[in-house]
């Protein structure tokens, strides 16, 4: 069975939307889990792109790609949070502008 | 099982008592001590008698292999650990183990309250065993080791009383480091010796491609050798080689091979043949090396039997114990080298005849030559010492002189009788001094306590009595009786008096110089005779000056005059040594001459001549006027000047002072050996330092540095540093300006990138945003 | 070569690295641990080590328990160990030192317990593997590496001038090295394989032939490094000073093993990989040798201190091993490679000694004793037989080792007697020095005060010295199967300097045929080697 013609557009807006969310959540806050959270969202952005075209293309590249981004979300998100749970540990924070040490 | 089997016990007995002793020995009182260390000489002494009974059984002898030792297949390097028993090995082992076991006796009597005891009679055992073994090997190498073992034990046994802390009479130097000079200086002189020794067992080796003696030969094989005269060439003995397919012991080409029968059996074929030797790429005729092997066996024999130039050691080696100075210094130990040229007489007597040495003279010539001056310098020294124990030292290296002479002028069978001999009637000298040291410590103790102070004493210098010196002696003839009869036994027979041993074997020795002069004409024997006659001479005289200083005339010291007699162990085995050195001579009583058959077969050129009645009333009479010379100096007139001179210190004048310093032989070996090779020592030490350490130092390293340091200097500071410098100031500056980059927000980075990303998307889209 | 599986050989040479690893897994403030593991890794590799001997053929002159991998094909680099007659002592010895040397240290080491003891197995694996390694880079590698951890051990737990010594000790052999690894170098481009057995069979077939004057210089590469390891009279002068600041088992492990490294290398690389060289310039390396021997002596004799006697002992003794050595035919060689292992008792007994009177009194300077027989008399006794056994005296085991190498020397094809000779009045020096040093330290009474009353030996340093002394004793008097054991590798060995001039070497029953006087005339080499 064909599949149906997908309007592709409206999914690649979604996407630009919600990564641009994630973007300027990175961007702006102060809260590293927010920011973290911001950066889950900014990959999850693109893996609606990339589940969008592999359907709009019919290929299947997009959708392994996928499963990798995924794979090594959750990897980094262990890696992440045990890294804020630590800095929260020692600096009694977890404002990301107070970690600024590496500077000096 | 043969009785011969038994020999390797004669080593072992005494290794187990030391092993036993060293073990347990810290537990046991001195008896249980004494009763292991005498056990184990007496026992192995009951070997030897085994022994000695089987082979007067008219049985052959017999060699005992025990277990590899150096053994290298693939060149056919075989040396084992084997002992021989034959009439030479075990004549050696019943004077060792029997003297041994008489003076192990008398040493528990003497050593009687040591704080070191049971250490003492470990070395004594140790001693016994190497010496042992030394006498029974069966080849070079093993010889070696008894060899080198027995000087381990005259280092050890001469270094006993290394913790003495009292100053030594005549030198100051305190008494433990004096005993320390001497052990070392002991072990090293013969280690001297050792190297003409080890030298002469690697060119046997390669001679004859193998260390061993060689069968053992019938009384028949030897008697076919008495009439080969010197250097006469004669048939090589081919029935001596096992079965008769040997193999040639020279090739067509000249070159000697070897056919694995043992060391002696080829020298006389290849001298026989006169092949020559391959020696690494060289080849050299066999009688060359057999010159060249016999002098430097010689350098051996002059270390171990103290003969000139490396006696220096034995009057020094006087600062051991005295038991040890009877056994190692004076019976068994110094005669050594006497054994080493009577067991290779084979090799002597083929050197016998090659000339190539200047003034014709032979290997065996000069081994006789070192004997007689030895004799006669060492019976001169005597004469004008004063510490008991130092004549009796001189008087043994003159023996040995003698002995050594003997050997020399192929007397081996008098060589061998004057060593038994020896062995009986200066072990008895050496025993008795012991036991008037004895007495006089005794009676100074024994004074002390009586709260009598001494007038005059001699040595130490402040009032402290020298218990050796003989002028603190004197009248001790009724203190001590038992001690002076065998004193004068041992003298009587030590200078050669009828009937006692010395008379006889040393006349053996003169009869023996007199016939190399008269039937062989050689100049030698004269010479040799000459020198001997006046040793012997000496040696009547300075016996006699000692009898009657010690023993004679009135105590000198409180301490001479309150000595006593020493207790049975110690006086026993004295009487029985008397009454050897007064029968010793029966042992070859001429006419039979029971000794010289004995001894035929095992040494092929032994000889007996017969008794010339002149010669001996020549040596007697000569003797006798000594005797009666020193009676005169010193006996009939106190023994001293009344200023404590000898009687002869005066007359002589220098020449005393010349004799008493032993000829200025240390002063010699110290301003020509020692001096200078502890400054080359040094120089060579600090060239070290300063050049090879500091100079290759400043030189490799040094230089390394230096270069590195011009470059990190002047090279490096001058131009590179500053072109670098510059860089790096203008890096710096610029860093300076982008660090205000950094804040350290994160967000600040992730903008960054985000306009990164930005401008990368720009630059990849302008291309579809004009290109087309 | 087909790779085979692992051998014997290999889990000995690795069996401290895994005992190292074990070592790194334990908390450092746990040293008793630390220690015992390491003993019990030291003891484990001996025990190994003696299955080997066990497993080893001692009539086959070839290699035997071999492992061989390729390694690095792109350069024809091997993994490729195993053992001979020629390595399998000198492995031993390095097992049965190792043992001595730890417990050695229980003691006096307090300082950085771990990384000591890591620094001790390390080199124990890096001796193993230059004496079983076949391959010339993997040989390279080992051979570089035993500096690391000797560099640590004497720059870290040495004593004041440390630095300078371990420095001095680094850069002094690394210099050699260099040149040996261009010598490694060309063989390895030229002979297309790094693999020692392959090079000398192309060699043997001409596959493999040295331009002219290449064969000289590839020798001296070698030399080089070996020279300075030896050390051989004048490149010794970095010994003193290691030796003198290195801890006692720093200075055990320098005198017993590290040194026969460059001994070792002569017999493996220069004597058959350069006959023709080795035979041109024996003459010149024995020379050196004696020189050494004469020289190692004098100067020993007029030290202040024992341990500098003692080092320079060392440079006499390796005198005769390389006298042996280059006496190029059975007997010099074997009493060489008998003498490497009686030098690593004695001379590593006698460091050992020197450790035990400086833990005590801590100085090492001859005038401060005296008198130490009476007061420690046990440790007098066993002193005595060491340093007895160290002047050779016949019956234990120097003697055996000396012997046999101037039987060799004497009848040496390439040298002439007067080496001989003047060996032999080392034999005399080396009585003169130690008798003065056992003499000062030991006899005569006790002159100072504070040496009335030191403790004696404790278990440890008898458990220490014992089995030396059971050593010393063993191969004096029976070094039968030591010789056995490495007879026909050695023959093989020098089969190309024996093999032309038939001599009186051979005993009749082995060389039944009497040989030609022209054959017999030209000793030395026939034209085709």
């Amino acid at each position: 069975m064909e599949p149906a013609p997908l309007n592709i557009s409206a999914y690649v807006v979604l996407s630009a939307i919600l990564f641009a969310m994630g973007a300027l959540g990175v961007l702006i806050r102060r809260n590293a889990i927010l920011v973290f959270m911001s950066v889950e969202l900014m990959l999850n952005a693109a893996n609606l792109a990339l589940i969008a075209f592999a359907r709009f293309y019919n290929q299947m590249d997009g959708q392994i790609l996928v499963f990798f981004v995924m794979t090594v979300a959750a990897a980094e998100v262990a890696v992440g949070l045990a890294l804020i749970v630590v800095i929260f540990r020692t600096r009694r924070s977890i404002n990301i502008d107070e970690l600024s040490r590496l500077k000096d | 099982m043969e009785v011969f089997d038994l020999v390797p016990l004669i080593v072992f007995i005494p290794i187990a008592g030391l092993l036993l002793n060293a073990w347990i020995g810290r537990y046991l009182s001195e008896k249980g001590i004494a009763w292991i260390a005498c056990g184990a000489a007496g026992l192995s002494f009951l070997v030897a008698v085994a022994l000695g009974l089987g082979l007067a059984g008219g049985s052959e002898g017999k060699i005992v292999p025990i277990v590899d030792w150096i053994k290298l297949p693939a060149v056919g390097v075989d040396i084992p650990w084997a002992m021989r028993v034959d009439t030479l090995s075990v004549t050696m082992m019943l004077a060792v183990a029997g003297v041994g076991t008489l003076i192990h006796i008398y040493a528990v009597g003497y050593m009687h309250g040591d704080a070191r005891f049971g250490r003492f009679f470990i070395y004594m055992n140790l001693f016994l065993a190497s010496m042992l073994l030394l006498v029974t090997g069966n080849n070079f190498l093993v010889l070696f080791v008894g060899w080198e073992l027995v000087g381990l034990c005259s280092f050890l046994l001469i270094g006993f009383w290394l913790h003495r802390d009292a100053p030594d009479p005549e030198t100051g130097i305190i008494g433990g480091i004096k005993n320390t000079n001497a052990a070392k200086k002991a072990f090293i002189v013969n280690r001297v010796g050792d190297f003409g020794f080890i030298l002469a067992i690697l060119l046997i080796w390669w001679t004859f491609g193998t260390l061993d003696f060689g069968p053992i030969q019938g009384a028949a094989h030897a008697a076919g050798h008495e009439e080969v005269a010197a250097g006469e060439v004669h048939e090589a003995a081919p029935e001596s080689a096992p079965g008769g397919e040997a193999v040639a012991p020279v090739t067509p080409e000249g070159v000697c091979q070897p056919t694995g029968e043992g060391v002696f059996p080829m020298a006389e074929a290849f001298m026989a043949a006169g092949c020559n030797v391959k020696l690494g790429s060289a080849e050299v005729p066999i009688g060359t090396l057999i010159v060249v092997v016999t002098l430097l066996m010689l350098v051996g024999v002059t270390g171990k039997s103290a003969q000139i130039p490396l006696f220096v050691w034995l009057p020094d080696a006087m600062a051991g114990p005295t038991p040890v100075s009877a056994l190692i210094h004076a019976a068994t130990m110094v005669t050594a080298g006497v054994y080493l040229v009577t067991r290779n007489n084979v090799l002597y007597e083929a050197a016998r005849g090659v000339n190539i040495l200047p003034f014709g003279l032979s290997p065996p010539d000069i081994v006789a030559l070192v004997g007689a001056i030895t004799a006669f310098m060492a019976g001169t020294i005597a004469v004008a010492q004063w510490d008991i124990k130092r004549v009796l030292a001189y008087s043994t290296i003159s023996q040995l002189g003698f002995m050594v002479a003997a050997v020399g002028l192929g007397g081996y069978v008098a060589g061998m009788f004057h060593l038994v001999t020896h062995a009986f009637f200066k072990a008895l000298l050496f025993l008795a001094a012991g036991s008037v040291i004895h007495g006089v410590e005794h009676g100074a103790h024994h004074a002390h306590e009586h709260g009598t102070h001494e007038a005059r004493t001699f040595g130490y210098r402040e009032g402290v009595l020298d218990p050796q010196d003989m002028r603190n002696m004197g009248g001790l003839r009724r203190r001590m009786p038992v001690t002076f009869w065998v004193y004068v036994i041992g003298a009587l027979a030590l200078a050669g008096i009828f009937p006692f041993a010395g008379f006889w074997s040393k006349d053996e020795i003169l009869l023996d110089a007199f016939l190399r002069g008269s039937e062989y004409g050689d100049p030698t024997g004269w010479l040799v005779l000459i020198l001997l006659i006046g040793a012997a001479a000496f040696t009547a005289f300075y016996m006699g000056r000692q009898v009657f200083m010690i023993f004679f005339g009135a105590p000198r010291t409180q301490a001479a005059g309150h000595a006593s007699e020493n207790p049975p162990i110690m006086t026993y085995p004295l009487i029985v040594l008397a009454a050897l050195s007064t029968l010793g001579g029966l042992l070859n009583v001429p006419g039979l001459h029971p000794f010289g058959t004995w001894l035929e077969q095992s040494v092929p050129h032994a000889h007996t001549a017969d008794f010339n009645v002149l010669l001996a009333l020549v040596a007697l009479a000569i003797a006798g006027v000594a005797v009666a010379l020193a009676v005169v100096i010193y006996y009939m007139r106190p023994a001293l000047t009344s200023d404590g001179l000898d009687r002869l210190q005066r007359p002589l004048g220098p020449l005393w002072t010349f004799l008493h310093r032993k000829w200025l032989w240390d002063e010699a070996y110290h301003n020509a050996v020692i001096r200078p090779f502890n400054a080359l020592g040094g120089l060579l030490a600090h060239l070290d330092v300063r050049y090879l350490r500091d100079g290759l130092d400043q030189g490799l390293y040094g230089g390394f540095n230096r270069i590195a340091a011009f470059l990190g200097g002047d090279f490096d500071l001058g131009i590179i540093d500053r072109v670098v410098n510059g860089v790096g100031r203008v890096t710096q500056q610029l860093a300076g300006q982008a660090r205000h980059l950094q804040t350290g927000y994160v967000r600040n980075y992730a903008l960054s990138v985000m306009l990164g990303v930005l401008a990368v998307l720009l630059i990849l889209l302008l291309p579809l945003l004009f290109g087309q | 070569m087909e790779n085979t599986p692992i051998s014997l050989t290999t889990i000995v040479t690795f069996l401290p690295i895994a005992g190292l690893i074990v070592v790194l897994f334990i908390n450092r403030e746990r040293e008793d641990i630390i220690r015992w593991v390491t003993l019990g890794t030291a003891v484990i590799t001996f025990l190994a080590s003696l299955g080997m001997v066990a497993a080893f053929d001692a009539s086959n002159p070839g290699l035997q328990l071999e492992t061989y991998y390729n390694w690095i094909p792109g350069f024809n680099i091997s993994y490729h160990v195993a053992v001979d007659g020629l390595s399998m002592l000198l492995v031993l010895l390095t097992t049965f030192i190792m043992p001595l040397a730890v417990l050695a240290s229980f003691d006096p080491i307090k300082e950085r317990v771990k990384l000591y003891y890591c620094m001790l197995l390390l080199i124990e694996t890096a001796m193993l593997g230059v004496f079983v390694t076949q391959d010339l880079f993997l040989f390279y590698i080992f051979w570089e590496f035993t500096l690391v951890p000797m560099y640590f051990l004497i720059g870290i737990w040495g004593s004041e001038n440390r630095v300078y010594a371990a420095i001095k000790f680094f850069l002094y052999t690394m210099a050699g090295s260099i040149l040996m690894l261009l010598a490694i170098l060309w063989l390895g481009v030229n002979g297309d394989t790094f693999n020692l057995p392959t090079l000398l069979e192309k060699l043997a077939s001409g596959a493999l032939v040295f331009p002219e004057g290449v064969e000289v210089l590839l020798f001296i590469g070698f030399f080089a490094a070996f020279a300075v390891k030896v050390p051989l009279w004048p490149f010794h002068s970095w010994l003193p000073d290691a030796h003198y600041e290195a801890p006692t088992a720093g200075s055990v492990i320098l005198a017993g093993v590290l040194l026969k490294l460059g001994t070792y290398g002569f017999v493996r690389f220069n004597l058959p990989l350069f006959p023709q060289a080795s035979i041109d310039l024996a003459p010149v390396v024995a020379a050196l040798a004696v020189i050494g021997i004469l020289y190692g002596a004098w100067v020993s004799y007029a030290q202040k201190d024992v341990k500098k006697l003692v080092a320079y002992s060392s440079v006499s003794h390796l005198g005769f091993v390389m006298l042996g050595i280059f006496a190029l035919n059975a007997q010099g060689v074997q009493g060489g490679i008998m003498q490497m292992v009686n030098h690593g008792l004695s001379t590593g007994g006698l460091f050992l000694l020197v450790g035990m009177l400086y833990e005590r009194r801590h100085t090492k300077l001859m005038a401060d004793f005296g008198g130490i027989w009476k007061v420690m008399p046990l440790f007098g006794a066993l002193s005595l037989i060491i340093v007895l056994s160290s002047m050779g005296l016949p019956g234990l085991n120097g003697f055996v080792g000396e012997f046999t190498i101037l039987l060799g020397s004497m009848g040496s094809n390439f040298l002439a007697v007067g080496f001989t000779v003047f060996a032999a009045v080392g034999v005399i020096l080396a009585a003169v020095y130690m008798l003065y040093m056992f003499g000062k330290v030991y006899m005569g009474p006790v002159i100072h005060p504070e040496n009335e009353r030191l403790p004696g030996l404790d278990w440890k340093e008898v458990a220490v010295l014992v089995p030396l002394i059971i050593m010393i004793f063993w191969i004096g008097l029976y070094p039968t199967p030591f010789f056995g054991m490495m007879d026909s590798s050695v023959d093989a060995l020098v089969t190309p300097y024996t093999a032309p001039g038939g001599s009186v070497t051979a005993a009749p029953e082995l060389a039944p045929a009497p040989v030609a006087a022209g054959e017999a005339a030209s000793v030395g080499l026939a034209p085709g080697y």
